[in-house]
């Protein structure tokens, strides 16, 4: 910090405190003028330092050895192999089975469950009485907040052939089975619509507490039913919460990796592979790092297309 | 008219509060089960009534070893990757919030772009890497990744708080003779308090939860935060001990619920949505 920089924000009066520049001064960019810019960039650098080395440079990195044969073990020096890698991943059945894994992962568990499921909720609890919507809440929320291991864990339990799931189905007299081995995907995404639901229900609630009451009001004096309601008047109007509300469960939901990981490994063979379980396995128990980054910087790519899209959604915002 | 449409709202009310119980049923199960479970001496993996209600897997896991050790890991690295978060964040947030320039807007762009990029895809690379520069297994190289990840979205959310100090509070002190980081500290900060409160719990909860940085990153087993330590228990010991693990779980989740809960009576519950998902 400098004793120029508090002069300098406030702007016009620059020119009249004490120390500000000198009322003539040499053509081209005046010192003091210099002085203030890298004043006021002087404390964005630690954050920026950071961004760069930890950030950004990893993903420099993974772009360039994405390219490469690294491996672990037994190798001195990585060679250029150009595309090879996604050459071999695209002709790779396991790798396809894995864009199809975080194909099925992602639409049922994002954006069909928790998507459509904090709507639903968001909009009983705009209803509901004050005691059940505190109560549904906080149960929720609970599930969203739990560190996704223990989340990963309590699903697990359920799922389990001895767990509370296949309990309830025999008390029911329906069949059960074993979920984690007949149904991994349908597992794993029915564990990240519980744990992940809760952030569409707050998006989603915050939106439709924007909605003018008089707006609903008037549609229902005119005699339109709950759903109608909801489908011409309430969606439309919080069409933006919608966009972005689906932008951002999809990313997260692409990079979901602890809670797959306690729940099944990805398997059994490979039937709950997600391409982060898929890029993890090549990189580490197979030992080709190259490819696994390879696997890694085409997962970075989409989220990549998926954040230009959010970007977009925003634009007005910035 | 206006009976009808109150008669109609009050069964609307019953409608919905159903709703939501049967919902709220299907999410509470598996809650329900670890707190009876950690109880419970004859856990097993499911929602029973235990058999008797015991504290002993709690005695059993509160070691050194199983619980200690590794929860102290995890404040060290999450204190630590906390406090650079929010020092660095609120520094950069000051210049973006309080004064005009064109470089604002790309940068902003770039840190909103980053804020929601996965994460999950670089930790190969990451790894790499650190494996080059001798960062590998270390805390401090850990606490920076976990810094840096955060930072997009703490740097984003500062400013959005930053941005609700109103200026003329800080020119008062600006002629007095104050510095910038001055105003900062001493002014701006404090009448932000709410917001700091916000991104350092937010970014607290989201290293402590964190599974995959730490279990890439680190390798050293004493130096295990908890959300890596839990895997132990499903590791070679064979039959899996359901109570102690659940009584472990307990005590790891239990310190964000608190601070969790503390953060969203002050602030309502979209807290943590703050300005990045406003529709």
């Amino acid at each position: 910090m400098t004793a120029e920089a508090p002069h300098a924000a406030t702007g016009p009066t620059t020119g009249k405190s004490p120390s500000g520049p000198p009322a003539s001064r040499p053509p081209g960019p005046p010192p003091a003028l210099l002085h203030r810019s890298l004043a006021r960039a002087l404390p964005v650098s630690p954050a920026v330092v950071l961004l760069l080395l930890f950030l950004a440079g990893p993903i420099a990195y993974c772009a360039f050895i994405a390219f490469t044969d690294l491996q672990l073990t037994g190798q001195a020096e990585e060679s250029f192999v150009g595309f090879d890698n996604f050459r071999t991943a695209f002709g790779d059945e396991a790798f396809l089975n894995a864009v199809w894994m975080t194909l099925v992962f992602t639409v049922i568990s994002a954006l069909i469950g928790q998507n459509t499921l904090g709507l639903a909720l968001a909009a009983l609890m705009q209803r509901a009485s004050k005691p059940v919507r505190t109560l549904v809440g906080g149960i929720v929320v609970t599930a969203w907040v739990l560190p996704e291991v223990v989340a990963g864990f309590l699903l697990y339990a359920f799922f389990r052939r001895e767990g509370t799931l296949n309990a309830i189905l025999e008390w029911l007299r329906l069949p059960t089975q074993n979920w984690l081995f007949t149904l991994p995907i349908l597992a794993v995404s029915f564990a990240n619509v519980w744990r992940g639901t809760a952030f569409s229900m707050l998006v989603y609630s915050a939106a439709l507490n924007e909605i003018p009451k008089e707006i609903t009001e008037a549609a229902q004096v005119d005699g339109a039913g709950g759903w109608r309601r909801m489908w011409h008047i309430t969606l439309p109007m919080i069409r933006r919460s919608i966009g972005t509300n689906l932008m951002l469960i999809t990313l997260q939901t692409l990079s979901v990796f602890g809670l797959i990981w306690v729940m099944t490994r990805g398997g059994p063979g490979g039937k709950s592979q997600t391409l982060p379980l898929f890029m993890y396995e090549e990189a580490f128990q197979k030992s080709m790092i190259g490819y696994g980054t390879a696997v890694a910087l085409l997962l970075l790519v989409v989220g990549s297309l998926f954040s230009v899209v959010y970007l977009r959604l925003l634009r007005t915002e910035v | 008219m206006a009976r009808s449409l109150a008669t109609r709202r009050s069964s609307h009310r019953l409608a919905a509060d159903a709703g939501l119980l049967v919902v709220a049923a299907a999410f509470v199960l598996p809650l329900v089960w670890v707190v009876l479970s950690s109880l419970d001496t004859g856990a097993d993996l499911r929602v029973k009534v235990p058999d008797g209600i015991t504290l002993d897997n709690f005695d059993a896991v509160l070691t050194p070893e199983i619980t200690f050790t590794p929860l102290l890991n995890s404040l060290l690295l999450c204190g630590g990757g906390t406090a650079l978060t929010v020092v660095c964040a609120a520094l950069a947030a000051y210049p973006l919030s309080r004064f005009r320039s064109r470089f604002n807007r790309p940068f902003l762009l770039t840190i909103l772009f980053a804020t929601s990029l996965p994460i999950t895809a670089i930790m190969v690379p990451v790894y790499a890497l650190f494996v080059r520069v001798n960062l590998i297994d270390t805390m401090q190289g850990t606490i920076f990744f976990f810094a840096a990840s955060q930072l997009p979205f703490a740097i984003w959310l500062m400013k959005n708080f930053m941005d609700g100090v109103p200026k003329e509070l800080e020119e008062a002190a600006w002629t007095d003779g104050a510095s910038s980081l001055q105003s900062l500290v001493r002014i701006v900060l404090p009448l932000m308090g709410p917001g700091v409160a916000v991104v350092t719990v937010f970014s607290f909860v989201m290293m402590w939860g964190n599974f995959f940085v730490p279990f890439m990153l680190l390798l050293t087993p004493d130096q295990m935060p908890a959300s890596v330590s839990i895997n132990d228990f499903f590791g070679n010991r064979g039959m899996v001990a359901y109570g102690q693990l659940a009584a472990f779980s307990i005590v790891y989740s239990t310190p964000v619920i608190l601070l969790y809960v503390l953060i969203s009576r002050r602030l309502g519950s979209g807290f943590a949505l703050g300005g990045a998902v406003k529709g």
